[in-house]
C-alpha cells in the first residue's frame, strides 16, 4: 500500500508532466500558476472526462486536439458577474471616469476578460457618462472559446437579478434592462455597447505590451499566478500604461510585492485602483 | 497510544458561525502554537469585518486571509467573502474566484481538500454549525488521509444540518464535541507531547 505522501507526490509528478506536455505541444505555459487551484481544475477535468488518471490525460492531450481544448477551457474560465464588487464600479464611475473624460481619446485594456461581464459593465459606465464614443476598448484573453462568448455578450437569465442589483449598488442611475435584450432563457447585451470593443487573443504569460493605454482592468486574474509571474504581468501593465494612467486590480490583489510598486501611487482610498506617476 | 503532532487546524462553519467562532477563539490558549484557518459562509457582498470582530475575543491574532500569506502558528486566518480559500503545499494561502462549490464560495470542501494535500495527517479539521452539507466531502478526505476530524455536537449547534451531514459522511469522526468544549480539545491536542 502506498502512503498518503507518496500518493500526493505521484500526483504532483503527473501534474508537472501534464504542464510540460501542454507547454511543449501547444505553447501554453501554466508553470507559473498557483498550484492548488490548477490542481483542482485539472482534477475536475479528469472527473468530467473518461480518462482514468492524469497520466492518461497526458496521452490524450498529446494526440487529441479537441481533448486539449476542453481542458484549456477548464483551465481558463474565471467565473465573473456583471458589476462584481459594486463598490469598485462606483469608484470607477465617481473617481476614475471624471479624469478619463478630460482626455481627447481613451484607451482601455481589459486583460484576462474571460466571458466579458466586466467589459460590458465598464462599457455601460462609459455610455452613461457620455464618453463611450471616444473610447477604444481592448478585451483580451488567451482562450478563443471564452473570447467568442464574450463577443456574443450573452448572460444567463438566472444572473439578471443579481446583475441588476449590482448595477444599482454601483450607482447606476438608469435602468439596467435598457442595456440588454431578454430572450427565452438568456439575455444579450445591446450591440451599441460592443461597437468600440476589440476582442483579441493575448496571453499574459507570454505576450507583449499594448501601447499607451489609459486604464488597465485586470481583476481576480493575478490571484491565480505565483509571485514571479505576477511580477512579469505587473511590468507588462506598467509598460502599457501612459503616465497618469490607471491600473485596477482585484480587491484581494496587491502591487506591493512587485517591482513596479514605486512607479504607482494609490488613487482610490477604498478600492485597488492605482495611478502611474507622471 | 501514540504521539501525534499537528501543524494546522481548519474550521468550516456556516449559519450561527459568529457565535460559535467567538466561543472557540475565546477559549484557545494565548500560546496556541499552530495556525487556524477558517471558512465561514457569508453573503457575497459582506465586508470583511469578521476578523476585526473576532480579534476582540481572543489573545491570538485574527486576520482576513490574503493571497500568498505564509501560514504562521498562533494566527487565525479568516476567508474573505466571495473567494475560495486554498492552502498550497508550501503552506501559503491562495484565493480563487472559481465557481461555487456546494452553492458556496468560499467552500469548506475546497479549503479542507487543499489542506489535506498540504498537511496530511498533521491536520485537524473541525465542522461546526451550519445549514448546508458543505465540508462533508472534505472532512471525509481528511479522515481518509489520517488527519483528525472533529464535529460539533449537533445538539449544541445553532443549525444541526452541517454537523449531522459531516458525521454521516465520515462515519464517524474522531470526536463529536459540544461547542463549549471544542477549544479545550484543540488546546489539548496541540499541547506538546500530547498522546492520543
Amino acid at each position: 500500500m502506498i502512503s498518503g505522501n507518496e500518493e500526493r507526490d505521484n500526483e504532483n509528478l503527473e501534474i508537472n508532466l501534464l504542464i510540460r506536455a501542454v507547454k511543449e505541444k501547444y505553447g501554453y505555459d501554466f508553470s507559473g500558476y498557483s498550484r492548488a487551484s490548477l490542481k483542482r481544475r485539472i482534477k475536475k477535468s479528469l472527473s468530467e472526462s473518461d480518462a482514468d488518471s492524469i497520466s492518461s490525460m497526458i496521452h490524450r492531450i498529446i494526440y487529441e486536439k479537441e481533448y486539449f481544448h476542453n481542458l484549456l477551457l477548464n483551465l481558463s474560465i474565471n467565473v465573473t458577474e456583471m458589476f462584481r464588487d459594486p463598490g469598485f464600479f462606483r469608484s470607477i464611475r465617481d473617481e476614475v471616469i471624471p479624469v478619463l473624460a478630460e482626455l481627447a481619446s481613451i484607451r482601455i485594456w481589459h486583460a484576462g476578460c474571460s466571458t466579458g461581464e466586466e467589459v460590458y459593465s465598464m462599457a455601460i459606465l462609459l455610455k452613461e457618462a457620455g464618453i463611450y464614443n471616444k473610447c477604444q476598448i481592448f478585451a483580451t484573453d488567451f482562450n478563443q472559446v471564452v473570447l467568442e462568448k464574450a463577443k456574443e455578450g450573452i448572460l444567463p437569465i438566472g444572473n439578471l437579478k443579481e446583475s441588476t442589483r449590482n448595477y444599482q449598488k454601483s450607482g447606476g442611475r438608469g435602468s439596467f434592462a435598457d442595456w440588454y435584450t431578454a430572450r427565452y432563457d438568456f439575455a444579450v447585451m445591446k450591440s451599441v455597447l460592443r461597437k468600440n470593443i476589440l476582442f483579441a487573443d493575448h496571453n499574459l504569460v507570454s505576450d507583449e505590451v499594448f501601447s499607451q493605454v489609459d486604464l488597465v482592468m485586470c481583476r481576480n486574474v493575478l490571484i491565480y499566478f505565483d509571485r514571479p509571474l505576477q511580477n512579469r504581468v505587473f511590468k507588462l501593465f506598467s509598460n502599457s500604461l501612459s503616465h497618469g494612467g490607471f491600473l485596477a486590480i482585484g480587491s484581494k490583489e496587491t502591487i506591493h510585492f512587485s517591482s513596479i510598486t514605486d512607479e504607482f501611487e494609490k488613487f482610490s482610498t477604498k478600492q485597488k485602483i492605482f495611478r502611474k506617476k507622471i | 497510544m501514540k504521539d501525534r503532532h499537528f501543524s494546522c487546524v481548519v474550521i468550516g462553519v456556516s449559519a450561527g458561525g459568529l457565535n460559535a467562532l467567538t466561543v472557540i477563539f475565546h477559549g484557545l490558549s494565548a500560546d496556541f502554537p499552530i495556525p487556524v484557518v477558517v471558512v465561514q459562509h457569508e453573503k457575497s457582498d459582506s465586508e470583511d469585518l469578521l476578523a476585526e470582530l473576532l480579534n476582540y475575543k481572543t489573545d491570538l491574532c485574527v486576520k482576513t486571509a490574503e493571497e500568498k500569506d505564509t501560514i504562521e502558528g498562533g494566527v487565525i486566518y479568516i476567508c474573505p467573502a466571495n473567494y475560495h480559500l486554498l492552502i498550497e503545499e508550501n503552506r501559503t494561502l491562495s484565493l480563487s474566484v472559481d465557481p461555487r462549490v456546494n452553492h458556496a464560495r468560499p467552500s469548506i470542501d475546497v479549503l479542507f481538500e487543499t489542506a489535506v494535500s498540504a498537511y496530511g495527517k498533521e491536520l485537524i479539521a473541525v465542522i461546526l454549525t451550519g445549514a448546508s452539507s458543505d465540508g462533508s466531502t472534505g472532512l471525509r478526505q481528511v479522515m481518509d488521509n489520517d488527519g483528525y476530524a472533529i464535529v460539533q455536537d449537533p445538539a449544541t449547534a445553532y443549525s444541526r444540518i452541517m454537523p449531522e451531514a459531516a458525521i454521516k459522511a465520515c462515519r464517524f469522526p474522531d470526536e463529536i464535541v459540544p461547542l463549549e468544549e471544542v477549544s479545550a480539545r484543540l488546546n489539548d491536542l496541540c499541547r506538546k507531547g500530547y498522546s492520543l
